[in-house]
């Protein structure tokens, strides 16, 4: 047996026993590489999750909700901050990462290729949108790897804060006027599909599920999350009397579940692809943020190093 | 109603709404995740300044008024702000330097506003001034940081101080309201923070390795209810739901 493979079967066996893998333990390369593409895609997404909803500060329709949206898309930024953090501790640095986004060579996630176009769309982002991430993310506090794990607990905190605000606004449609409850229903249409397109391609479809279930990157399937997305969210749409746009929707007693329709698969791929509503203007809103910065960084750092020099003048 | 008291506030609360507007237009867009949570982080300071200053204000009022009625449905006219504020967020040169201009002046006046007569404005003066003390840490270090950087970044700065600073003297025009303030005990002599704010604001732009432009002050008007063309648009784009779903609830 060679060396590297007891090393392997010993990390396996540390995750078997539900241990933490921390950045200086060994690890395969392969785990690393899948850890990078997975918490950089994570930050990514909690980045590019900001324009979306960015679109809608400047018209929110009271203090109240101006105040709550800006703390909302501000928190996503602390999100990307600390998933940044946490895959750098894995040997990669915060610029190649953007630059991986900034080529198309990384992913985010594809719900943010969607636009919003009322002010309805900020409370279903944070009913479905987050209420769906929630899901993924409450199953990644266990993962195996520790820093991964440590950076969802604590947003997993404040994404549930996000999805009740986010509920709350639809609520107060859903009883409000007759534009208000169209604006909200609209605003469901929309947005429910693809929510339910955030877990993911089919589980005969998507090839990394087995390795990911065997590091504990993954304790469900995409399938069993996405089951459970619906059966949360149905009811709740039901209190709020607003309809999912699926004829197919029904309770399946003998399963337990609610059965649902089958996604727009082609839709799906397309928007995975770069061909979605907004793929073309998030990028771009991202790489113009970067490129329009870089003299600003320059400065920071030209400033830094001129301000190191001084002291060290002075302590000469 | 204490009408001048009421205008007075109009006056405050509509320099942080302003200005923390312009800041929310970047949420998003800044040139770095630090930057961006930094200026999200002002702009809901000075929203929470405004939600202060028009709940007061709408207790004040005898008609059925809110914050929300008294921050959303007037007209480009009826706002009350200094000119400054409205000024667009051409680069991160002219953010950063209208911040510090603005703070500059909101800093001395919160730190008066805190032995105001009136029990009120004291109170949100002391929860303010916190805020702002933390505001203007950030605007000078970074104008420090552009000025002194690289010459792209002085020079973007230099562009930017032209442009502004003589937006600055209208904070210290005082109108009729704000002399009748005075004069109760409830606000400051303006003209008592000017020499305090150009003294500051010298030192400051020395440290940057900035001069102070030789231009002319600008004609101003803000607190009279003329502004830039650019306030209008800023209104378009605020009022927006309130006006297209008039009187009805978020």
């Amino acid at each position: 047996m060679s060396p590297e493979i007891n090393l392997e079967e010993q990390f396996q066996a540390r995750i078997d026993a539900g241990q933490k893998i921390e950045p200086k333990d060994w690890m395969p390369e392969k785990y690393r590489k899948t850890h990078i593409r997975q918490i950089s895609q994570h930050a990514h997404s909690e980045v590019v999750g900001m324009l979306p909803e960015g679109n809608w500060i400047t018209r929110a329709p009271s203090l109240r909700r101006k105040v709550g949206l800006l703390a909302k898309v501000q928190d996503e930024a602390g999100h990307g901050l600390y998933l940044y953090s946490a895959a750098e501790t894995l040997g990669i640095s915060r610029d190649e990462m953007y630059e991986q986004l900034h080529t198309g060579k990384a992913k985010y996630s594809s719900i943010f290729n969607y636009p919003t176009l009322s002010w309805a769309d900020i409370g279903a982002i944070g009913w479905l949108v987050d209420g769906a991430a929630i899901i993924n993310q409450v199953m990644l506090t266990r993962t195996s790897f520790g820093p991964y794990a440590r950076a969802m607990v604590r947003i997993c905190k404040e994404e549930s804060f996000h999805q009740r605000q986010g509920y709350e606004i639809m609520l107060g449609l859903a009883k409000g006027t007759p534009e208000q409850k169209e604006m909200a229903q609209d605003a469901l249409n929309r947005f429910w599909w693809p929510s339910l397109m955030m877990f993911g391609p089919r589980d005969e479809d998507s090839p990394n599920t087995a390795q990911s279930v065997k590091w504990k990157i993954k304790r469900k399937t995409n399938d069993e999350l996405r089951q459970q997305f619906v059966d949360i969210t149905v009811p709740q749409a039901e209190f709020l009397g607003l309809s999912i746009p699926d004829p197919t929707l029904q309770w399946n007693e003998e399963r337990g579940h609610y059965d649902f329709g089958e996604i727009d698969w082609n839709e799906f791929w397309q928007v995975v692809k770069g061909n979605g509503p907004c793929n073309k203007e998030r990028l771009a809103a991202r790489v113009d943020a970067w490129e329009e910065g870089a003299w600003v960084r320059d400065a920071a750092m030209a400033y830094a190093e001129w301000k190191e020099k001084e002291k060290i003048k002075k302590a000469v | 109603m204490d009408q001048n008291l009421y205008n007075y506030l109009l006056m405050l609360g509509d320099n942080s709404m302003i200005l923390g507007h312009r800041l929310s237009e970047l949420c998003g867009h800044g040139p770095s995740l630090e930057t961006d949570i930094a200026l999200t982080n002002i702009s809901l300071d000075l929203f929470g300044q405004v939600r202060n200053i028009f709940q007061y204000a709408a207790k004040l009022n005898d008609q059925e008024s809110s914050e929300d009625s008294i921050a959303f449905l007037r007209n480009e006219r009826q706002h009350y702000n200094c000119i400054l504020v409205e000024q667009p967020n051409t680069d991160f040169a002219h953010v950063i330097l209208r911040q510090y201009l603005f703070d500059q002046f909101q800093l001395l006046q919160l730190n008066f506003l805190l032995q105001s007569k009136d029990e009120q404005l004291k109170a949100i003066a002391a929860k303010s001034i916190k805020e702002t003390k933390y505001h203007i840490r950030f605007s000078s270090e970074w104008c420090k940081r552009l000025g002194q950087g690289t010459e792209i970044s002085h020079n973007k700065i230099t562009t930017a101080l032209e442009l502004l600073y003589p937006f600055c003297n209208e904070f210290f025009e005082t109108t009729e309201v704000e002399k009748e303030m005075m004069e109760r005990g409830i606000g400051p002599n303006l003209e008592e923070l000017r020499v305090q704010y150009f003294d500051n604001v010298t030192t400051l732009l020395n440290e940057a390795g900035l001069s102070i432009p030789q231009t002319p002050f600008r004609v101003s008007g803000g607190k009279h209810g003329r502004h830039s063309e650019h306030l209008g648009y800023i209104l378009a784009e605020f009022q927006y739901m309130q006006k297209t779903y008039p009187n009805m609830q978020w």
